[in-house]
């Protein structure tokens, strides 16, 4: 038995009615947009439904759009039922000013770093992570190096003449 | 196959294995004058105990380099100590993050007088590639290095090229530079007392 | 597992926990990253790891490179095999330009793919050897991952690193020499692998030292997010190869190994197998390249002008090969929009590579999934209640891969 893309979106829907939008199939993966305050209901029901079973956290990450006001970071979570082999994205958008999104690393043990990663890339604020602190980059960081406002090269480098390098 | 002694000593020819360069000096049957400098730099030179400092890719070529096929056992360093304190050769390869920074510094520190230092690699060099927010733009805005290696990764016969160039900075170094003035100011340069 | 804990007799003394800071440079940690280990005696309490010693930021320097500029990045990320990052990157340009490749080109990256995963088992395999005392194995096989290199190198010029292939294929045909190179080492290496597992497989000493250590169970490993040979010890037969197969894995016929407890043996093992299959696969690709004839045999990328880089001697003779070159080398090729995951069974699992493109230069976003990034955070439940030795065997058979971890 496989379970297609369709059934999916159909028992999704069934669940959560209009709440969820934006569905799109970019290379035949079934992704679709939610509110944020869903984002572990909507996992929690995937793992747990007896026919949709997605019970592997493939990955996990933030994307910064900072021109679209009041969404400006997304999520982005990518489950697979290993079973049926199907993968599923979905993601949730949230304020950049308040970033505050629900952990997941009580379903999946495997999110607890992806989300520090996150939170050390983008800032985003896990509410109810059991430990939220910076995991590549020293703790006495005090920006959030992923945002697109901030540059990528080494700012304390002075060998690199300006003019050449255009800064 | 099992081979006799004499195989490991003589090579096809029946000449003696080579033996390292005599230093300047004078000599006759039984003696042989030198300077004090050329004598302890021979004998540092070819007993190097390197301590590496492998963060990435350069490690894996290293690991190349210390295998069989290039054997960097051939040239007297054959004993990789692992512990600060007993080596004078600090082998830096890979990247070295910001986060990493210090730890290298303190590993430096830890080594006793004389000690060398080998770049091995673009990342420790120059930071290479990565010139982004979290690298360490070259290992030289925090330790003084006497050779660079380029190369990402140097190839095995890079890295020994880079052990060569320290033995003949080894040999060549008086005694007494340590104690001078250039070097404490070199050392003052990187805030090292 | 049996006791073999020394306990003190009871009010004898205050027992007390130690703590013990295992690396960022400690030998027996092969890369960087430090365990905070809590050690009752020489049994571990607790640990705690800290990350992102190497953390160079891929994905920010991604942002602002055009395609090919980020085929190098891929390489220093799993650098023991190189060739499947750089391969899976391209697959994913080419799913987003919507390629389809010649199946010569296929097989041909199935040959380099699977060299590059014996490569990278053989090394964490030799490297679980030395931890357990037998430095033989180690000395002994890397003589022949030489060989591997040599073929690499052949290819591509590199070694290591290889920024190997373009999107759309290979930039020049395998030479002669490359295959006849390929022949030695398929010749060679099964004796050698033969015997490495002669030294290892009944080996008592290895066996006890490696039995039960470092188990988990597959539902905790599924939880954890392993994927790759580390999961499929624990029982689980997920291969991306095979579950959604790419540059036609469907046409070969391997077995996916599984272990049963998911401890150090077990992932031993299945790396051992892992490299049997790897071959018996090299040599089904092997056999369906030499069976093309004529000029399908010097096919080695697809025909796709605008990204695949052209001839050298094109360049400098036609004016339409000049533009193509110059616009790639300069990354002035806008890339189509859209968002692609395209994922690779790597050296350790699952590979991921999650493209967002808005039409610029460059992609919006590139995510890397990681796998040793994903699962070492397994590493406390997995060393807690073992001995200290047990722990430095657990910590190189999870073949960690400090580049790959800290992104």
């Amino acid at each position: 038995m496989t379970l297609t893309n369709e059934t999916v979106q159909q028992r999704l829907t069934e669940k959560f009615g209009e709440e969820l939008h934006s569905w799109e199939e970019p290379y035949g993966l079934l992704t679709f947009s939610a509110p944020k305050d869903l984002n572990l209901k909507i996992m929690q029901f995937l793992y747990d439904d007896p026919q949709l079973k997605f019970r592997f956290l493939t990955d996990l990450c933030a994307v910064h759009y900072p021109d679209r006001k009041g969404e400006e970071l997304a999520m982005v979570y990518l489950l697979h039922n290993m079973t049926d082999n199907t993968r599923l994205r979905f993601k949730v958008y949230t304020d950049i000013a308040k970033p505050d999104v629900f952990t997941a690393s009580a379903l999946y043990e495997s999110a607890n770093w992806m989300e520090r990663e996150t939170y050390d890339f983008y800032g985003v604020n896990f509410i109810g992570h059991p430990n939220l602190k910076r995991i590549q980059n020293v703790d006495e960081m005090n920006y959030f190096p992923m945002r697109k406002e901030f540059p990528l090269e080494d700012q304390s480098r002075r060998d690199k003449d300006d003019e050449m390098f255009g800064r | 196959m099992a081979r006799p002694v004499q195989y490991n000593i003589k090579n096809e020819g029946g000449k003696p294995v080579s033996l390292s360069e005599m230093p300047l000096g004078d000599g006759g049957d039984g003696y042989f004058v030198t300077k004090l400098s050329s004598v302890v730099g021979l004998a540092r030179k070819n007993s190097i105990w390197p301590l590496p400092f492998a963060t990435s890719c350069c490690g894996i070529e290293f690991m190349a380099t210390m295998g069989a096929n290039y054997d960097l056992a051939r040239f007297g360093a054959e004993r990789i100590g692992f512990s600060p304190r007993q080596c004078d050769l600090l082998m830096v390869m890979g990247t070295i993050a910001k986060k990493m920074g210090p730890v290298l510094r303190q590993v430096y520190l830890q080594m006793a007088e004389p000690r060398w230092v080998l770049s091995v690699g673009a990342c420790a060099c120059s930071g290479g590639i990565f010139d982004s927010y979290s690298v360490l733009q070259g290992i030289d805005q925090i330790i003084p290095v006497d050779v660079y290696v380029p190369g990402c990764p140097p190839r095995p016969e890079g890295i020994i090229d880079g052990i060569l160039k320290i033995q003949e900075l080894i040999e060549h170094e008086s005694i007494r530079r340590r104690n001078g003035e250039k070097y404490q100011e070199l050392m003052t340069s990187y805030g090292i007392q | 597992m049996v006791d073999h804990h020394i306990k003190l007799p009871e009010g004898s003394i205050e027992k007390t926990t130690t703590t013990l800071n295992l690396g960022p440079t400690h030998p027996a940690t092969h890369g960087v990253f430090q365990n905070i280990l809590q050690l009752d005696g020489e049994r571990i309490v607790n640990a705690e790891q800290t990350i992102g010693y190497i953390h160079r930021a891929f994905e920010k320097i991604a942002e602002r490179r055009p395609l090919y500029q980020i085929t190098p990045l891929t390489d220093r990320m799993n650098y023991c095999s190189s060739p499947i990052n750089n391969m899976g990157w391209h697959q994913t340009c080419e799913k987003l330009l919507g390629l389809t490749l010649p199946k010569r080109v296929d097989y041909l990256r199935v040959i380099i793919m699977e060299l590059a995963r014996i490569s990278d088992h053989l090394i964490c395999n030799s490297i679980v050897g030395v931890d357990t005392g037998a430095f033989t194995g180690f000395l002994y096989v890397m003589q022949y991952r030489e060989l591997i290199y040599e073929i690499y190198e052949e290819i591509c010029g590199s070694r290591l690193t290889t920024n190997i292939g373009r999107i759309g294929g290979f930039e020049r045909n395998f030479t002669n020499t490359a295959f006849t190179k390929l022949e030695r080492f398929l010749d060679e290496y099964p004796k050698v692998l033969k015997e490495f597992n002669n030294l290892f497989m009944r080996n008592r000493i290895f066996m006890e030292r490696t039995i039960g250590g470092g188990a988990i169970s597959a539902e905790r490993a599924l939880n954890y997010g392993f994927t790759g040979p580390n999961l499929r010890a624990a029982g689980v037969d997920y291969d991306v190869r095979v579950h959604s197969p790419y540059s036609s894995y469907e046409d070969f016929d391997f077995i996916v190994p599984v272990g049963k407890t998911g401890d150090n043996y077990d992932r031993f093992m299945v790396r051992n197998e892992e490299m049997n299959q790897s071959l018996s696969i090299i040599t089904q690709a092997y056999r369906k390249v030499q069976e093309f004839k004529g000029a399908d045999a010097e096919v080695f990328h697809a025909d796709v002008p605008e990204y695949y880089l052209p001839e050298k001697k094109d360049v400098y003779t036609k004016m339409e090969a000049l533009i193509y070159h110059f616009k790639i080398v300069m990354g002035e090729t806008d890339i189509p929009k859209g968002e692609v995951y395209h994922s690779v069974e790597g050296g350790n699992g699952e590979v991921g590579y999650y493209l967002i493109s808005d039409g610029g230069r460059t992609p919006y976003r590139l995510h890397f999934r990681r796998p040793c990034f994903i699962y070492y955070q397994a590493y406390n439940e997995l060393v807690k209640g073992s001995m200290l030795s047990d722990a430095i065997v657990t910590l190189s058979s999870l073949n960690l891969i400090a580049g790959e971890m800290d992104g």
